[in-house]
């Protein structure tokens, strides 16, 4: 029986010849994630559990970024357990503010996810790095306290989704728009308890930020896992960062999948998804003229470089409309430090737009942009539940940055050919 | 007991917002529990009630602290028709019960009374009599379950130390 990307990397990391759906595994872990608000729950229980040792100190990850710099007492306490953790059992990858950046933008950019590996983090975003060909998925706290403990976490293995994607993005059309399309197919628990298994001759033209914004949202449509197969510019991307061995993996062409769906990625439209779902979806030309009064653009699903070079692109030479506030979030410092060289961040600020350090701040209703009451937000961002960036009365659409950045010059919902 | 019955895809972040995330003791979580959802909820809920959900309960964000919430506030267990992945091995994880039975959530309306056997995995309706089966756990999972938990069953079994 043939298997997919996802089960070859299960069975390697089991010491298994082969996987097949549904099957329970006990798999060795490459790396442990956890950030300020997940990590704080692990080490309590790692420590009622009355454990003393990790499995290894330079395959754990703690990034403090969701509220820092720190917007209050209490976050101010999490971090510092988190700092006393890292001290006490000499963590290697642990990152504070003036290292950090958004935990899924920084860990790949920092070569700690690479092909073939099996990665799990205490964050539902952390299936970002299948962009990457490993897999990688979403835990809570007490996974993450095991697998520091034994490098060990248990998995159900998955069926899978095949996408094939055909055809090149056209202009002011992104990952984004390809990721909201395909949940606006399937649904929020269209792809449950499965892996997205991204292929096709359509793969090849999209970039590595692309792909790391579409296997970012895998977790918003169920999905375990959203993976892409290795190519030249998954190498390219890695040229540098990761100087350990790593194994590519290809799908057999008789590996089994529950359902295949394609996507022309030429025909594709700048697509938007309204509250309060992110299957709720809309061409830009459906959503015209909503009304917003915030615009946020950045966060792990569109924080990257082509995120903001998408925005800046957009922005420069304009002006944010009057009555919106538009807040701009590199992922990471080194992100900031190229947009800063590009002369992107000075395209923001002359637009009139804030740029804030690293921060997952608004996407969580958190700090560095929370709504008031009635308020709608565009937003690069990769939730619009109800509450979710303030009062349950606050609304969210979310899309790509490029339609973001035009809707913050118009007040409006707008397509970026159109203005 | 008293059954709290929602529609689909009820997401982490109604089951605890994030603005409370800073406070992860079980007395806070359990203080704010479905809050955005149902703002009576946590004055209400007592020791030994059932959460009801549709499809893809649990969904969003990976925070343990929903189902560490719902387990705060003396909920019983949580019969869905189908739970996100990240809640269903949380809940798991910390042994918080949780049954998956789509005829149940069909069966089961606020106001009936109903006992579960977490053994059997049978739901009973006693207001209506009628009787559903949920899915059984696989014995690995009920290895989870029976010693209270991830981090103690893998103490048990000597391989966390």
């Amino acid at each position: 029986m043939g298997m997919t990307m996802t089960q070859k990397i299960l069975a390697r990391a089991a010491g298994l010849p082969q996987t097949e759906d549904g099957q329970l595994i006990e798999g060795r872990l490459d790396l442990v994630l956890g950030n300020d608000i997940t990590t704080p729950v692990a080490v309590t229980e790692f420590k009622k559990a009355g454990l003393s040792t990790v499995f290894d100190r330079d395959r754990i990850a703690i990034v403090l970024d969701h509220s820092t710099p720190c917007k209050d007492i209490k976050s101010a306490q999490l971090c510092a357990v988190c700092r006393e953790f890292a001290r006490e059992h000499a963590i290697t990858h642990f990152y504070d503010v003036g290292q950090m950046g958004i935990e899924h933008a920084l860990l790949p950019e920092k070569g700690l996810a690479a092909p073939g590996e099996v990665i799990i983090g205490a964050d539902s975003h952390t299936c970002t790095y299948g962009a990457l060909g490993a897999f990688s998925t979403g835990v809570g706290s007490t996974d993450m306290a095991a697998g520091m403990a034994t490098g060990l976490a248990w998995f159900k293995v998955p069926s899978a989704i095949k996408v094939n994607l055909t055809g090149e993005l056209g202009p002011y059309v992104s990952g984004k728009d390809v990721i909201l399309h395909l949940i606006g197919m399937i649904g929020v628990d269209g792809a449950l308890y499965q892996s997205l298994e991204f292929a096709g001759e359509g793969v090849a033209s999209l970039e590595m930020d692309d792909r790391f914004t579409i296997c970012n949202m895998a977790i918003e449509a169920g999905a375990k896992n959203g993976i892409f197969p290795v190519d030249g510019k998954t190498l390219e991307y890695l040229k540098g960062r990761v100087s350990r061995g790593f194994a590519a993996f290809e799908a057999d062409p008789d590996a089994r999948y529950t359902k295949e769906v394609t996507i022309d990625l030429s025909a594709l439209r700048p697509t938007v998804a309204f509250p309060h779902l992110p299957s709720n979806t809309k061409t830009v030309d459906e959503a015209a003229g909503k009304a917003i009064q915030q615009v946020v653009i950045g966060s792990c699903t569109n924080g990257r470089l082509k995120d903001l070079r998408e925005a800046a692109a957009v922005l420069r030479g304009r002006k944010v409309a009057d009555g919106v506030r538009c807040i701009v979030i590199p992922a990471t410092q080194q992100i900031y430090l190229d947009a800063m060289a590009e002369g992107l961040v000075a395209d923001f600020i002359n637009a009139g737009a804030v740029v804030s350090t690293p921060t997952c701040g608004p996407c969580l209703g958190g700090h560095m942009g929370v709504l008031s009451d009635n308020e709608w937000a565009i937003s690069t961002t990769n939730r619009n539940f109800v509450g979710r960036m303030g009062p349950t009365s606050s609304m969210i659409i979310l899309a790509s940055p490029a339609v973001a950045a035009a809707s913050a010059v118009t007040g409006m919902v707008t397509d970026p050919a159109a203005l | 007991m008293k059954i709290y019955k929602y529609g689909d895809n009820v997401d982490t972040d109604v089951i605890i917002p994030a603005r409370y995330l800073n406070a992860p003791d079980e007395k806070s979580l359990a203080s704010h529990c479905m809050e955005d959802i149902d703002e009576n909820f946590a004055s209400t809920v007592e020791a030994g009630d059932i959460v009801v959900g549709g499809a893809n309960f649990g969904c969003g964000s990976s925070r343990e602290h929903a189902p560490l919430a719902i387990k705060a506030c003396g909920v019983k267990c949580v019969v869905a028709k189908s739970f996100a992945r990240i809640f269903y091995r949380n809940a798991i994880n910390i042994g918080f019960p949780i049954l998956e039975c789509p005829e149940a959530v069909d069966g089961i309306s606020a106001g009936d009374s109903v006992s579960v056997n977490f053994q059997s995995g049978v739901i009973v309706n006693e207001t209506t009599g009628a009787s559903f089966q949920a899915a059984p756990f696989p014995e690995f999972v009920n290895g989870i379950i029976e010693n209270g938990g991830l981090l103690k069953s893998l103490k048990a079994r000597g391989v966390a130390k």
